[in-house]
């Protein structure tokens, strides 16, 4: 391998968003995918109608233990302090416990839960949002397309912060499920039906997303990451990923670039401009703009584009893309190649 | 106290054991028509199932303990998790409470000499084990069904999937259900038509109530499975297209299907966890259950609420709101008989005198896990926190409380509770506590941090996962907790086994239980009572004079029924004696039609569909054989 492609300079967009992941990484590793740390109105409400369920249940599970520990203390005496052990009392106990108060609770999270806050988590009317991204489950990828433009991706959605994206789940094969937990609840993505559901997000970072539905063998390996970021940033990401991909002026790229066509990549990926158009596997045409590579399983580094082309199998096993069997020096160029995609 | 034998009365009981006599040896257990035996095998032969979900639920502990672990492959993780569920709900939980204990005990506990159909009872047990030696198969094979236990399409179907694992699963659930139902029918017609004369409906145990519950659960549950089985393997097998997007068919029909099932599937499991605590709850607290008909009521409610609540598994496949917040109306009303039978039992055990023995112990851990598993299925009632869970760590550690904390806690109580009464000897009451000790704290430290996973975004059913993420610690201490309470279970086993051995002699009654079975010997005769006994209230036993008349009747040789083998019949409601009826004598045909079966499902599953319907036919003939005979006897 050329060192001089490890040594590349480093990519002026993606340095803002390689330190929030990092710093995202160091400060709140446990919040990555967490529901309690929110970035969106409807999971912030999601966050405060957990602890409030949370409270109350612990208060009505303590006074169950309460109950217990009392009849562990008292069992050498029948009956209850002052009211005894009649059975009418202690029927009393068991409507007030078993059914007035958990009615009580009950109508009132039910009103709360699923007559208002529902509002929020349910699908956003499309006169309310800026613009529709479709996200297509693959077995074991993330298909992304941003309606009325020509941009394609794949396992990285860029959103503008704070403005309504209005979301379109789809599949293309078995049931996903698109769930980027800061930002949405998740949504299932089932073959003949178009689900959509709301994201936002309040402030600019990267989120992780995985696939809630298990899958099939690489479920596991099934990520994404949104990123959020200010308008006039996105707008030029969106102008940018849906112009064709740039034709390398020469050298280990441009030989790649023949190998592209040549070797079977192109039989599953499309680089628009380039290849004819194929959905079997992700959209190539702006790789080298993404932070992660095998929907989120590795770091989009040269090293590992070289991995993953040389033997996705042990990477991924079960994975669609097979092990090609190429020669290192054709995996190399490829890689200077798939490196120069911007 | 237990029935006097008199010497006037000992010769009616020998006449008895003439009649009730059963074959010795290998022969006599494949014969045998004794819902006693049939009990005892259904026993041992879920135990070893359970020990093998247990096995498979290590694994993959074991895989979890680190990320990107590499302890097993993904595909073998799949058929891993898939087979600990099939495993845990067809091949361990339903048959050992329907079929072990609602087999041994729900005659005992009516004063029947059997259940109402003893050959189909021994067909029942041949068939569900037929079902599980060939779901067996497919693991042993290295083809185990490998889209989780509620196998969704497409992942499932042909294109996807196209060894033959779903095939294990599709056939093997259409053939358990055989079995199941075999089993819930006859369980029904023995509780309605069975009972001692004089245990009318407000009087018949509430264990009773829970298995008559959990069998019309059962009988109309199992079909919308096995329906949504047989159209897998139409579009499987001959490419019809019921769950194929592409061809105007909708996979979610079998998420329905599936779930119109699996919802009521829950309580099934649940119901006779409620059924045994009432059992343990009165016995130990020496009072009788607190608001006796409001809990039967209660059962019953559950078991049919539990009809209506389906979708609330697929509030993320994009249904509209408005269904959604139906089912989720319908999933909190549910709460409220839980609610009351969980109080009843707390308010039981508080206003009497309880006794902490291990049955007891068993019951306070379910109480607690089913208040958490209760409370935290509250929350996912709650649509929007739901859609963010669903499908997340935190469902696991839900059904676990339940199904694990609630559902197995009363059978492993149980197991204790009746082991001197089936073995005639008492278990080890320290070990036993210990072996109580260690499980709760074990099911504690490998489920309670699944929520928190949950919470923070790990999802289910992914065979490993990122460092980074916070999970790792969780996740670590999990597979602690899981091999503490392997450990726990383990030494349940133990102590059973030394005290089968060593135990003390337990008498007819250790416990100064409140239901029949406590009146007979130990381990019970064939004929269960030498005198169909006398009720008046729910807890029979507590009734002294009744048990007195009990002995005078034997004397007088009255209700012993020494003309044959048979039982009596009572009316439904008022169980007013009815009639006397034949019970059949052992035989080989339901060790045959057993035999049949399988070998029918395993042709299918092989594609020799002639050859499969030759086997069904044989199966088909060996039943006329057994009606023949029972005609010509």
């Amino acid at each position: 391998m050329a060192p001089a492609l490890r040594d590349r300079p480093r990519r002026r967009p993606l340095r803002g968003i390689a330190v929030a992941i990092a710093l995202g990484v160091v400060l709140g590793g446990c919040g990555r995918q967490s529901i309690v740390s929110p970035r969106s109105p409807q999971t912030h409400d999601i966050r405060t109608l957990w602890w409030w369920m949370l409270g109350v249940g612990g208060i009505v599970f303590l006074g169950a233990i309460v109950m217990l520990t009392m009849a562990y203390l008292r069992r050498d005496v029948r009956g209850l302090p002052f009211i005894g052990d009649r059975e009418p009392i202690a029927q009393g106990l068991v409507v007030m416990f078993g059914i007035a108060i958990p009615l009580v609770v009950l109508v009132a999270l039910f009103g709360v839960s699923d007559v208002y806050l529902i509002d929020s988590t349910s699908p956003p009317d499309p006169r309310t949002t800026a613009m529709t991204v479709e996200v297509i489950g693959h077995q074991w990828w993330w298909e992304v397309h941003y309606r009325g433009t020509g941009a394609v991706t794949a396992n990285e959605i860029h959103i503008p912060v704070e403005t309504r994206v209005n979301v379109v789940a789809t599949s293309a094969d078995v049931i996903h499920s698109f769930w980027v937990p800061q930002l949405a609840r998740k949504i299932d993505e089932v073959p003949g039906r178009q689900n959509r559901v709301l994201l936002y997000a309040d402030r600019p970072g990267s989120y992780r997303g995985q696939c809630a539905e298990f899958c099939g063998a690489q479920h596991a390996h099934m990520a994404l990451y949104v990123i959020a970021q200010p308008m006039a940033q996105f707008r030029a990401w969106l102008a940018a990923m849906s112009a064709p991909a740039r034709n390398p002026s020469g050298g280990a790229a441009a030989i790649g670039r023949r190998l592209f066509e040549a070797d079977q990549c192109a039989s599953c990926h499309q680089i628009r401009g380039v290849t004819a158009p194929v959905t079997v596997g992700p959209d190539l045409t702006h790789l080298a703009t993404r932070s992660s590579l095998a929907a989120a399983t590795i770091p989009n580094r040269p090293s590992y584009l070289e991995r993953w082309i040389a033997n996705p199998q042990s990477i991924k096993p079960g994975d669609r893309m097979p092990d090609l069997g190429l020669p290192r020096w054709q995996i190399s160029d490829i890689v200077a190649y798939l490196d120069s995609l911007r | 106290m237990a029935t006097v034998i008199t010497p006037r009365g000992q010769r009616q009981v020998q006449r008895l054991e003439r009649i009730w006599i059963e074959r010795k040896g290998l022969l006599g257990w494949i014969t045998t028509t004794d819902h006693k035996r049939i009990g005892i095998m259904y026993f041992f032969t879920s135990l070893i199932l359970f020990g093998a979900g247990g096995a498979e639920a290590l694994t993959i502990r074991t895989q979890l303990f680190g990320p990107n672990n590499h302890v097993v492959s993904p595909e073998t993780y799949d058929q891993l998790f898939t087979m600990h569920g099939v495993t845990m709900i067809f091949l361990f939980v339903i048959p050992m409470t329907t079929g072990a204990f609602g087999n041994y005990l729900v005659p005992l506990m009516i004063g029947a000499r059997d259940m109402a159909f003893p050959r189909m009872n021994a067909v029942s047990y041949w068939l569900f084990l037929g079902s599980a030696v060939f779901i067996y198969m497919g693991l042993a094979s290295g083809h185990a069904p490998n889209a989780g236990w509620f196998d969704y399409v497409p992942l499932a179907s042909k294109a996807y999937d196209p060894g033959n694992n779903i095939d294990f699963y599709g056939y093997g659930l259409i053939f358990n259900g055989i079995a199941s139902t075999a089993t819930s029918i006859n369980i029904i017609v023995t509780i309605f038509k069975l009972r001692a004369p004089g245990m009318s409906f407000n009087r018949m145990p509430l264990f009773c109530f829970a298995f008559l519950a959990v069998s019309f659960s059962l009988l109309f549950a199992l079909p919308s499975l096995s329906v949504a089985c047989l159209f897998l393997e139409l579009d499987r097998q001959l490419g019809f297209h019921f769950y194929d997007a592409a061809h105007g068919g909708d996979p979610l029909l079998w998420q329905n299907l599936f779930w119109i099932f699996g919802h009521p599937e829950v309580y099934i499991i649940i119901l006779p966890a409620f059924g045994i605590a009432t059992a343990i709850i009165p016995t130990f607290s020496h009072r009788k259950m607190v608001f006796f008909p409001l809990v039967a009521l209660a059962e019953l409610l559950v078991a049919f609420l539990g009809f209506g609540v389906w979708v609330h598994h697929m509030f993320v496949v994009g249904y509209a709101t408005i269904t959604t917040v139906y089912f989720a109306a319908a999933s909190m009303i549910i709460v409220i008989p839980s609610a009351i039978q969980l109080f009843a039992w707390i308010t039981t055990i508080l206003t009497g005198k309880p006794q902490f023995k291990t049955p007891l112990l068993w019951i306070i851990g379910f109480i607690v896990y089913f208040m958490i598993g209760g409370l935290s299925g509250v929350t996912v009632a709650a649509i929007p926190f739901d859609q963010q869970v669903e499908d997340s760590y935190y469902i696991v550690a839900h059904f676990h409380f339940v199904i694990f904390g609630a559902a197995v806690f009363p059978i492993l109580g149980g197991m204790y509770f009746w082991f001197p009464k089936v073995t005639g000897r008492m278990y080890h009451e320290g070990l036993g506590k210990l072996s109580f000790w260690l499980t709760f704290v074990g099911t504690f430290v490998v489920f309670f941090p699944m929520h928190i996973l949950g919470i923070l975004g790990m999802p289910r059913r992914v065979y490993t996962y990122p460092p980074g993420m916070g999970w790792t610690f969780i996740n670590q201490s999990e597979t602690v907790g899981a091999f503490l309470l392997a450990a726990g279970l383990l030494l349940i086993v133990g102590n059973l086994t030394w005290s089968y051995f060593r135990g003390a002699e337990a008498g007819n009654d250790p416990w100064e239980g409140d239901t029949l079975e406590w009146s007979t010997t130990s381990p019970p005769p064939p004929y269960n009572y030498p005198v169909i006994p006398t009720v008046t209230s729910p807890y029979a036993m507590w009734d002294k004079s009744d048990r007195e008349l009990d002995s005078r009747r034997l004397e007088r040789g009255e209700g012993v029924l020494q003309q044959g083998h048979e039982t009596v019949a009572s009316t439904v409601q008022d169980a007013e004696w009815d009639e006397i009826v034949s019970m059949p004598p052992h035989s080989l045909w339901p060790f045959l039609v057993g035999l049949a079966a399988p070998g029918g499902f395993a042709m299918l599953l092989l594609h020799h569909y002639w050859i499969a319907a030759g086997f069904l036919v044989l199966a088909g003939l060996l039943l006329i054989g057994w009606h023949h005979r029972e005609v010509a006897a």
